[in-house]
């Protein structure tokens, strides 16, 4: 019972220790990729180096991150917590306080049920790389993010500004839109795989990975999750350049979660659309004992390398997505509110219901 | 005058669903990061120095690119012993629209030169870089080809220039990293 809970303990630190790090990492990413996509070269004068002789191998280490500008990650960080953390006159100090700590918390959470692995077997104990093996796990996921709607309302109540008001009230009406397809489009992958565990989804998808099973469900999945998150294109509530957004009134670390809350979702999607979609951990001939090629060839492979090659396959898909993401957020221009609600209601609601319809035709057709 | 009516352009189904056109735009942005990834990673190895991946200039490690013709700071030209060209006829002194140039004249030995400048002052908080002064001088004696861009001082005093620096202009930026 006890090795349980230590087990379940180190899964959790470790995969919240990589979620977090990964974020960070997004920073730099954004900054990076849009200045590469942009023929610019992006920041890179946060400079950490050592002056005494002595210190010169670990200059040797450091003189490639400082080149890549890495730690301006570090800087904004630190350039967080050393502001000023104050609460506006007039606004409600516990509200005010809770909301950045709602929307952190169930974004974090909903990563406990994504599957990063296999079944390792270790020193006779079978250890699911998963942090809570749900047999629910796809409404335990979309519960967390839907709980993550509160803290965006709370935020836009609490704060004692009409504009910050509205856009609370922006981002909640364009979050629970969007939530309806994703849960819709998601249905057509139930339907297929007939199982609401996130595991089994990825261990049905060894012969044909999820979009080849239900492309236009990518598709729709893809658009209602990035408007759920408030990512480009859909980033109207935030508002950067042209429209006063829900967290004008948080400075310092708290705006700071906010801001965390938006990259950790990034990663969130990203890994949900590999889960469903493109396979999980699964990569191509890799069966529990090594490489099956179709040619008749076997590449007998040790357990852990097995595992291993899993979960670089994940981390790999999860890196393309988010590198997707970027690439889409720095080419699109965004969009509009009335526009951004005729799209949730009137285009992918219906769509997603078709997709269901159409789906579930075809299984009872085929059973 | 008669109304001018501009048909709209009718979409088909395809581009009505936005599709096709954020493919297209994705291409484009795509193909801008692979490339100058691409030509990043060369410049790793040290291959290709010359074509460039980024329109950034390094500053101040690298200086962007300025014309022949770029005004920046004064610098008075000499001649082949040292002396400065400059014979104190006060034209440039006369046209400066900001009146920031004070010179003294003296008696040079040579009768064909006749006068020197004892002392020549420049205000640099003054000037407002037309570059007249440059125009009309008869000599040559006077440029703004130093290409040094970064004029900077903590007073206003500082910012004037006597004839000794405007003869030797610093070749080194004021910022070192």
């Amino acid at each position: 019972m006890i090795i349980t809970i230590i087990i379940k303990s180190i899964l959790a630190v470790l995969f919240l220790g990589g979620i977090l790090n990964l974020a960070g990492l997004l920073t730099w990413v954004e900054r990076k990729q849009s200045a590469v996509m942009q023929d610019r070269l992006g920041a890179n004068r946060a400079w950490i180096e050592f002056k005494p002789r002595w210190l010169a191998p670990l200059n040797w280490i450091l003189r490639p991150l400082n080149v890549l500008g890495i730690f301006h990650s570090l800087a904004d960080a630190v350039k967080m917590f050393a502001k000023e953390d104050f609460i506006p006159e007039g606004a409600d100090r516990f509200l005010y306080t809770l909301a950045p700590a709602i929307s952190v918390v169930f974004a974090l959470v909903a990563f406990a049920a994504i599957p990063f692995g296999d079944v390792l077997h270790l020193g006779g104990r079978a250890i699911n790389l998963q942090v809570a093996d749900i047999n629910t796990g796809i409404l335990f996921i979309f519960a967390m993010m839907s709980l993550g709607v509160y803290g965006v309302i709370l935020a836009g109540f609490s704060s004692n500004n009409h504009y910050a008001y509205l856009g609370g009230m922006r981002a909640a009406s364009q979050m629970l839109s969007y939530e309806i397809t994703m849960g819709i489009s998601i249905m057509g992958i139930v339907l297929s795989y007939g199982t609401l565990s996130l595991q089994e989804i990825v261990r049905h998808q060894g012969h044909i990975w999820g979009i080849f099973v239900q492309p236009f469900a990518f598709i729709l999945f893809m658009v209602a999750a990035l408007a759920e998150t408030k990512r480009v294109p859909f980033d109207l509530p935030e508002g950067e350049s042209e429209i006063i957004g829900y967290f004008v009134e948080y400075s310092g670390m708290k705006f700071g979660m906010f801001f965390l809350t938006d990259l950790v979702e990034t990663v969130l999607v990203a890994c949900l659309i590999t889960t469903f979609f493109f396979g999980g951990w699964q990569a191509p001939y890799l069966l529990h004992d090594g490489f099956h090629f179709p040619w008749g060839a076997l590449w007998r492979l040790n357990h852990f390398t097995v595992i291993g090659l899993g979960i670089l396959s994940f981390m790999l898909k999860v890196a393309f997505f988010n590198w997707f993401f970027m690439a889409i957020r720095w080419t699109l221009p965004r969009f509009r509110y009335d526009q951004l609600m005729h799209l949730g209601w009137k285009i992918l609601f219906p769509l997603s219901l078709l997709n269901v319809i159409v789906t579930s035709i075809i299984v009872v057709m085929r059973s | 005058m008669a109304t001018k009516i501009i048909k709209r352009q009718e979409l088909s189904f395809w581009d009505q669903t936005y599709l096709p056109a954020v493919f297209l735009g994705l291409r484009i942005t795509s193909g801008h990061f692979f490339r100058n990834l691409f030509i990043h990673t060369l410049h790793i190895f040290g291959l290709f120095r010359n074509i460039r991946g980024s329109v950034t200039y390094q500053y101040p490690e690298e200086q962007r690119p300025l014309s022949k013709r770029a005004r920046t700071r004064h610098r008075l030209t000499q001649r082949e012993d040292g002396s400065p060209r400059c014979v104190a006829c006060m034209m440039c002194e006369t046209v400066c629209p900001a009146r920031c140039i004070d010179i003294v004249a003296g008696e040079h030995p040579d009768p064909n030169i006749e006068k020197y400048p004892v002392s020549f002052d420049l205000d640099l908080g003054k000037c407002v870089y037309c570059g007249f002064c440059v125009e009309v001088c008869p000599e040559d004696a006077i440029r703004m080809d130093t290409k040094i861009l970064d004029i900077a001082a903590y007073s206003r005093e500082e910012m004037q220039l006597n004839i000794k620096e405007l003869l030797n202009p610093r070749t080194t930026l004021l910022y070192k990293k």
